[in-house]
């Protein structure tokens, strides 16, 4: 009986090995194979001597192998059904749990797992159970109704809600993330919609957030991942795309073609999308290392690791909330001494009220001093220096001018208001019986009664008359265009210096919007003279030493004139200042890495410092840069946290869509604002159609992303015109807005 | 009375339909890769969004536009004269033979063999509740109408009212709409029968399922 068990054991073992390195390493699983064979086919009585002797051999090979393991052979490690997942954490390293928000399928996404947990701990004679709220995803124990860990969108709604609940019960959450994306399904509340809400929730969220991660799939990680310590386990991966979706977007593949191995595992390489890398990049806290080739369900050493960093990790952001003080240096020292049994300690997992906003400024200040040094920078010295004065005394002017004066004076101006409006309503009622009887002889004004009582005029709002200010370069081809309704609405062709002008690139017929220049928008939408832009020095680099990627990015240079795919600049409608980021598409498909993500952070703190409403269109955006890798997927929290900021110091925020805004910035910075427009004919989701049809097997149809479609669900508030856009731009200024801002 | 075999063999005699491929506007025409005598596929994919084969290219004010097969089948003809010359709208330029389906030829059969019961106006169709539950235990060739018998109701908004059937007797051989699905005014609803003929019809269409073959 033994023997038939420790048979089996070791047959799974040489399974796993040979699965995990994918067709390599054959001498060595070979050897195995024909050992293993011989030991089951030994017939001597002497089996223990042999099977440990098999034993050590299997150690050995092992710990070979692991000095050999590749990114890719860490992205299949992490995929076996073998490797841990959360229930088995649940049982090996809390001391009880129940799970809640659903039980296994009976529940309304069954990749995402939430329990109500607690670790025990003694301390003298005294014992502590220490609530957690757990949220992850799971992908094993049920694997055929798992979905494999990718959490539908009701999935992570329903992660959120329990987030908040810990937030309202004051126990900390500890989030493990197994996933390899997110589903990109776009019913409500919407793929991308929610994963942006949950980032936003996420980065205010009063409790302690301790995560850890195995698979770290792009978006569907960053739902999870806004945390106070991110952990890593030694063989996971964090990554923006899969090896596979990168190969398939470096080999240029279409739809239904398989990239060669070698460029799955050379894509796998350039994104170093391991536990080091993410390290040393500065994106995780901590490596939690794993056995030889990874942990597994037996591996019950490892779960007393586990269990031991994420005590450590919770006791160190509940201590580094409170300042320094003799006993804490004490506690911390302890907490640092690997040899330290937490488990015999005790720190108490509560956070005062008073002390709750310093643990959320420590998690985003977090995330804001990241990735850094992961763009170039080519302003020169003296700009640097003239920068940063400006800054200084933009906030010393903000206190005197926006704190002091504009306060004082807005008093004074309340009180003259409401002693005007005293007098005039006394004025009013005294003067009530001349008034009468004056109008009763008085002769009316001819113009006025005409005015009143004939059809008004046609009003040009904008006296532009159809005269654009910038006009494309494609109006100069004296050529016709075929509208893409044609076949349904029967459109005649368009001339194209008539619908590149006068008709802003909108068919007379359909009014489909052919997708026009982002120019369009920076020069016809503002104010003349009043662009200003800035940080225009900052550049898309290459952090990863990606291949081919610095030519790539000298030809996007060359063509477009830009730096990096992001613009962004000070400028007025109707005399209303605002700050506004562009997002264009033709540098690089208007993707997101560092350089974008640090201008659009620089460009919403100068919002919040100047106190300026923040407009950001999209022009159109591929997602996020993934020859970038992490330096791009961190931008996703970065950028958000910094909207929430300027959210909760009383801004107002606005995005406007336009052609086709997808991936990473949809489903974070541009998804969390309160007032969403688009264009018409633009397309928003989380995931193309190619993708989507790579991913799920689902044929989507030709309109699922259209904007009418965001529309209906409520991702966005309302569908623009082009040749609208400045009345609805300057219309949402005015109708909507912040509590602090001084633009109208 | 209707020869439905006769019918049929008409349509063996050409089972085939010869489309005509017309310019959609003036313009440059360019014939593309295809020779008479080709195959040519029409829209495929789940949303027929990947468009057919594409035949011609005609421009128009530097303006390149695809002329695309509509159906699947074989170039009967094309009118070469044309190629690399300028044209005139809704000029013939070939002839598209498409051979037809077996559902095509059933269709044609049926659409010739039955009478049709058309809807008055858009809006939902159901069976009334006594018809209705015949047809789901038996069947709808089990009903035997009768002209002036109340056999839909008909559903729009919140409004129900009964629909009477006007036509010659016979059973119900075809249900052309779906529970819960809006129909467009003057599209049948049911094909009707003659009861002499249903064993002839029923014949047929077997012997169109079993020896029509597609090409």
């Amino acid at each position: 009986m033994e023997l038939a068990k420790k048979t089996k054991q070791l047959t799974d073992r040489l399974n796993y090995i040979r699965e995990i390195f994918g067709g390599k390493h054959q001498e060595d699983i070979m050897l195995l194979e024909s050992r293993l064979e011989e030991f089951k086919n030994n017939t001597s009585t002497n089996f223990e001597e042999a099977l440990t002797s098999l034993e050590d051999l299997f150690s050995f090979i092992e710990k070979k192998l692991e000095e050999k393991l590749t990114p890719m052979d860490k992205v299949r490690i992490v995929r076996h059904p073998q490797r841990i997942c959360l229930k088995d954490i649940l049982e090996n390293v809390y001391d009880n749990y129940t799970e809640i928000g659903g039980q296994d399928e009976h529940t309304n996404d069954p990749a995402v797992l939430i329990a109500r947990a607690y670790i025990t701990r003694r301390h003298g004679r005294k014992t502590y159970n220490q609530s957690v709220m757990v949220i992850g995803h799971e992908k094993g124990h049920g694997e055929e109704f798992r979905n494999g860990g990718s959490a539908k969108p009701w999935g992570n709604a329903k992660a959120l809600h329990y987030m908040h609940v810990a937030e309202t019960e004051g126990i900390p959450v500890h989030s493990y993330i197994f996933t390899p994306g997110g589903d990109p399904v776009e019913e409500y509340p919407g793929a991308a919609q929610q994963i942006a809400k949950n980032i936003y929730e996420m980065a205010g969220l009063s409790v302690p957030v301790i995560s850890m991660i195995s698979e770290g799939g792009s978006g569907g990680a960053e739902a999870f991942g806004l945390a106070d310590k991110r952990l890593m386990l030694s063989h996971g991966y964090y990554s923006v795309i899969s090896p596979e979706g990168a190969a398939a977007i470096e080999g240029r593949l279409k739809r239904g073609e398989r990239s060669s191995p070698e460029l799955i595992e050379q894509c796998a390489k350039n994104l170093h999308l391991t536990a080091q890398d993410n390290l040393a990049f500065g994106y995780i806290d901590k490596i939690i290392q794993e056995p030889l080739l990874g942990a597994r369900p037996y591996h019950y050493d490892f779960f007393r690791t586990l269990r031991q960093e994420i005590i450590r990790a919770t006791d160190e952001v509940i201590l580094s909330v409170y300042g320094l003080s003799l006993r804490k240096i004490g506690k911390l020292r302890r907490l640092q001494d690997p040899e330290t049994n937490l488990d015999e300690t005790y720190i108490r997992w509560h956070i005062r009220r008073s002390k709750r906003s310093d643990l959320i400024e420590n998690r985003q200040n977090k995330f804001l001093r990241m990735s850094k040094k992961s763009y170039v920078n080519r302003q020169n010295l003296l700009g640097a220096l003239t920068e940063t004065w400006s800054e200084q005394w933009r906030e010393v002017y903000n206190r005197l001018v926006y704190d002091f004066y504009h306060k004082q004076r807005k008093n004074y101006k309340n009180f003259l208001e409401e002693i005007e409006a005293d007098w005039l309503a006394f004025k009013e009622k005294s003067s009530k019986p001349f008034k009468n009887a004056y109008n009763k002889v008085r002769r009316i004004d001819p113009a006025a009664q005409e005015e009143l009582t004939t059809l008004s005029k046609w009003d040009d709002a904008d006296g532009r008359n159809s005269n654009w200010k910038w006009i494309s370069p494609r109006a100069k081809e004296d050529r016709a265009i075929t509208c893409t309704n044609s076949a349904i609405h029967g459109c005649v062709d368009l001339w194209a210096p008539d619908l590149y002008n006068e008709f802003a690139g909108v068919c007379t017929n359909c009014g489909h919007h052919f997708p026009m220049e982002y120019q369009w928008f920076m020069y016809n939408c503002f104010d003349e003279n009043s662009i200003y832009e800035f940080n225009n020095e900052w550049e898309a680099g290459n952090p990863l030493n990606f291949p081919t990627l610095d030519e790539r990015l000298e030809e996007a240079r060359k063509k477009t004139n830009l730096r990096s795919s992001c613009i962004t600049y000070e400028a007025r409608i109707d005399d209303m200042k605002c700050v506004v980021a562009i997002l264009a598409a033709p540098f690089r498909g208007g993707s997101v890495g560092a350089a974008e993500g640090a201008k659009l952070i620089s460009a919403i703190d100068r919002a919040r410092r100047k106190r300026y409403p923040l407009i950001i269109y999209s022009h159109g955006t591929a997602g996020i840069r993934i020859q970038e890798g992490t330096h791009g997927v961190i931008q996703m929290p970065r950028v958000t946290i910094a909207i929430r900021r300027y959210l909760r110091a009383g801004g107002l925020y606005l995005v406007l869509y336009d052609t086709n805004s997808f991936g990473g910035p949809v489903a974070s910075f541009l998804g969390c604002a309160h007032y969403q427009f688009a264009m018409r004919s633009s397309n928003i989701g989380f995931a193309g159609p190619g993708v989507i049809k790579n991913t799920t097997g689902i044929d989507v149809p030709p309109d699922h992303h259209n904007c009418y479609k965001a529309l209906s669900r409520g991702h966005i508030q309302g569908v623009w015109d082009r040749r609208d856009t400045r009345t609805n731009l300057k219309q949402a200024l005015l109708t909507m807005g912040g509590r602090n801002l001084y633009y109208r | 009375m209707l020869d439905i075999s006769a019918l049929l063999e008409e349509i063996k005699q050409r089972p085939y339909t010869d489309l005509s491929i017309c310019t959609p506007h003036t313009g440059y025409l360019e014939f593309g890769a295809f020779n008479e005598g080709d195959k040519v596929k029409d829209a495929s994919g789940e949303f027929k969004e990947i468009p057919g084969s594409k035949l011609a290219i005609i421009t128009r004010e530097n303006n390149p536009r695809f002329i695309y097969a509509t159906q699947k089948g074989i170039i009967q003809k094309l009118h070469k004269q044309y190629d690399k010359n300028f044209v005139e709208a809704g000029v013939e330029i070939g002839i598209l033979r498409h051979f037809l389906s077996k559902t095509e030829v059933i269709h044609i059969l049926l659409q010739k063999a039955l009478f049709l019961f058309s809807a008055p106006e858009r809006a939902k169709y159901y069976f009334a509740p006594e018809i209705d539950k015949k047809i789901k235990i038996s069947g709808s060739r089990s009903i035997t109408v009768t002209d002036g018998m109340e056999l839909f109701i008909v559903s729009r908004m919140k409004r129900e009212v009964p629909l009477t059937y006007h036509g010659p007797e016979g059973i119900i051989y075809e249900v052309y709409f779906k529970h819960n699905q809006n129909i467009d005014a003057n599209m049948p609803l049911i094909g009707i029968c003659p009861p002499d003929q249903l064993q002839n019809i029923e014949d047929v269409i077997s012997r169109v399922n079993h020896e029509w073959k597609e090409q």
